[in-house]
């Protein structure tokens, strides 16, 4: 499962940067959005995967996940989701004010 | 406590008032700003002596739960800090908050994130408030909107997140290899660590330092600044001198305390890395200044020059680099925002030539403008006596030891003689070379006090700053002891957490 989970963050890494390198404003704001799936996803890792187990601890319960980045992750995608809805709102508004997409503004 | 909370209610206050008069939520932003001021004293006082005041949110102890913690540093940022916000918060009632909607609210929140970025004690908590000063930076960035606003701010925008991801990865890693995320058992655990989870920590400080330098706009990742302040009403960039000053505080707590010499196999991981960004920075910086076609513009310039000089002193990783770095933060956010509210009256005053540096035809005040500018300019520029001057000689004594003395010296040098030479070309452009002052033009408004005020309040702290020299050169020195001996720090987030709580008032 270790395996897989790291392929998912590595994929979605690459996948995030490459449509970050778009000259346009809405593959950008994806790439951004794929990175941020990224990184919570490898926050939620980073407390190790623990397969089977009740969802943050039971009473004579060895082997429990880790509840402080489940709560990290949580404060990551909250704040995520915010400034991913200011980056559009402020992309629309370079839109109306450059009448372009490009992240330079100005080109067609 | 208060500092975080005052902000915190005052912004929402605010916001709910939006109905009110603009002069009744100008009154209430105006006199909180105006509190900060003796809390940062207050909170100067209590640790004068050496002490750490903690503060455990939500009585969670520490290391399960989040801190905050103030120690000399911290004090001195907060004192800053309250110093330009209470400076652009007055000249930004000259008309500049009426432009956009919510600018008091927004400026409180702004607070908010600075004040808690310098307080926090906590790797994940810090991440938190430099989100929430980051969202204020781009909706006060973006205030009054316009073209060229909107475009510095798309890239600002997109560039932060990538940081913040960044940040968040470094974050994850740290965890997952030490198991805490708060700094003070960040430095008890580091020492510890076995040789295989060493190289992953050590990704994991580079990263951070990375995103740090991000955000202090330290070569090569300082792009996205000069435009973005230069496009920004003054008042808010302004205030925007203090951001960058986040950034160098952060690698200033961070790396002494986690990555010091105690820190075994990960010490002095960010030692080869600072010391030539630095350089490389105050080079291109000063070089831009030198380029730079209007005054907001060289102010910008200016803010990355210094944090280069600033992070070069840094950069050194000694207890006379820490103290030199210490004087030169407080001398260069005060002399920028200055710098940068200056420009902004500037460029109202000839009208027709805003801050482009050409001849223009008259300029009312053309005589004070111009003597505040040459206080700021001697000051920036490292010319005796003022605070320039004192900051260059303790980077350049602290810098007399380390292997890199000759390369750092004639950089700081040259930079410096650059530095000269702009202002003064800048300085009799726009203030001597007035075409022609007795042509019939409209008499145009002389500024009036609460815009020079502002300007005033902040070159007479650099002043103050000279005239009670050696107290500030103590402080910033025995801020220097403070941060070289991180171990006192640890002992008294983890130690005395339990038993002797002050509250942070």
């Amino acid at each position: 499962m270790e395996a897989l989970v790291a392929i998912a963050i590595g994929v979605l890494t690459a996948a995030g940067l490459y449509l970050m390198l778009r000259a346009r404003t809405f593959p950008v704001l994806l790439g951004l959005t794929l990175l941020s799936y990224a990184v919570n996803l490898f926050l939620f890792a980073s407390g190790r995967l623990v397969v089977a187990s009740a969802p943050l601890t039971d009473q004579g319960l060895e082997r429990y996940p880790d509840p402080v980045p489940q709560a990290l992750v949580l404060t990551a995608i909250v704040i995520g989701f915010g400034m991913t809805a200011l980056l559009v709102v402020v992309a629309l508004r370079a839109l109306r004010e450059t009448g372009s997409d490009h992240v330079d503004g100005g080109q067609r | 406590m208060l500092p975080l909370l005052l902000p915190l209610a005052t912004g929402s206050l605010l916001l709910l008032t939006s109905r009110f008069a603009e002069g009744v939520r100008r009154a209430i932003g105006f006199a909180a700003t105006l509190a900060l001021l003796p809390i940062a004293l207050l909170l100067m006082s209590q640790v004068a002596d050496g002490s750490h005041v903690v503060y455990a949110l939500g009585e969670w102890q520490p290391p399960f739960g989040i801190v905050l913690v103030a120690d000399r540093l911290s004090a001195l940022m907060l004192l800053l800090t309250a110093i330009v916000a209470l400076a652009s918060q007055v000249y930004a009632g000259d008309g500049q908050d009426t432009a956009g909607p919510q600018f008091q609210a927004l400026f409180q929140f702004q607070l908010l994130g600075i004040n808690g970025a310098f307080l926090t004690g906590d790797l994940f908590n810090l991440f938190v408030f430099f989100e929430v000063l980051l969202i204020a930076f781009y909706t006060l960035l973006l205030h009054g909107l316009g073209p060229q606003r909107v475009g510095a701010a798309v890239h600002v925008v997109v560039l932060n997140l990538i940081g913040s991801a960044l940040f968040l990865f470094a974050v994850g890693t740290l965890y997952g290899v030490t198991g805490t995320l708060n700094l003070a058992d960040l430095a008890r655990v580091i020492p510890q660590l076995d040789a295989d989870a060493a190289p992953l920590a050590r990704s994991g400080a580079l990263l951070l330092l990375g995103v740090f330098a991000l955000k202090a706009a330290l070569l090569p990742l300082g792009f996205w600044l000069p435009r973005s302040y230069a496009a920004a009403f003054g008042a808010t960039a302004a205030l925007f001198a203090v951001l960058t000053k986040v950034g160098v505080y952060a690698i200033l707590r961070v790396f002494p305390l986690a990555f010091g010499p105690e820190a075994g196999e990960l010490a002095g991981v960010a030692s080869p890395w600072v010391l030539p960004a630095a350089l490389a920075t105050l080079a291109f910086g000063a070089l831009g200044v030198l380029a730079a076609r209007a005054l907001r513009e060289a102010a910008g310039w200016l803010v990355v020059y210094s944090v280069g000089t600033l992070l070069v002193a840094i950069g050194l990783f000694s207890e006379a680099g820490y103290a030199a770095a210490v004087y030169y933060t407080a001398h260069s956010t005060l002399v920028s925002a200055a710098l940068f509210l200056l420009a902004d009256v500037v460029a109202r005053q000839r009208r027709a030539g805003g801050d482009r540096l050409d001849v223009v035809d008259s300029m009312p005040q053309a005589g004070l403008l111009g003597s505040l500018f040459f206080v700021a300019a001697v000051a920036m520029a490292g010319l005796p006596p003022l605070t320039g001057f004192v900051g260059k000689i303790m980077i350049l004594d602290a810098a007399r030891d380390s292997g890199l003395a000759v390369v750092t010296w004639s950089v700081l040098l040259v930079a410096a003689l650059v530095v000269i030479v702009a202002l003064a070309r800048a300085g009799s452009a726009l203030f001597w070379r007035i075409a022609d002052e007795s042509s019939a033009h409209p008499v145009r408004p002389r500024v009036p006090l609460r815009v020079l005020a502002p300007i005033g309040l902040l070159l007479a702290s650099v002043v103050a700053m000279v005239a009670w020299g050696g107290s500030v050169t103590a402080y910033a020195w025995s801020t220097a002891a403070q941060l070289a001996r991180p171990s006192a720090y640890v002992e008294a987030v983890l130690g005395t957490a339990a038993d002797d709580r002050r509250s942070l008032r």
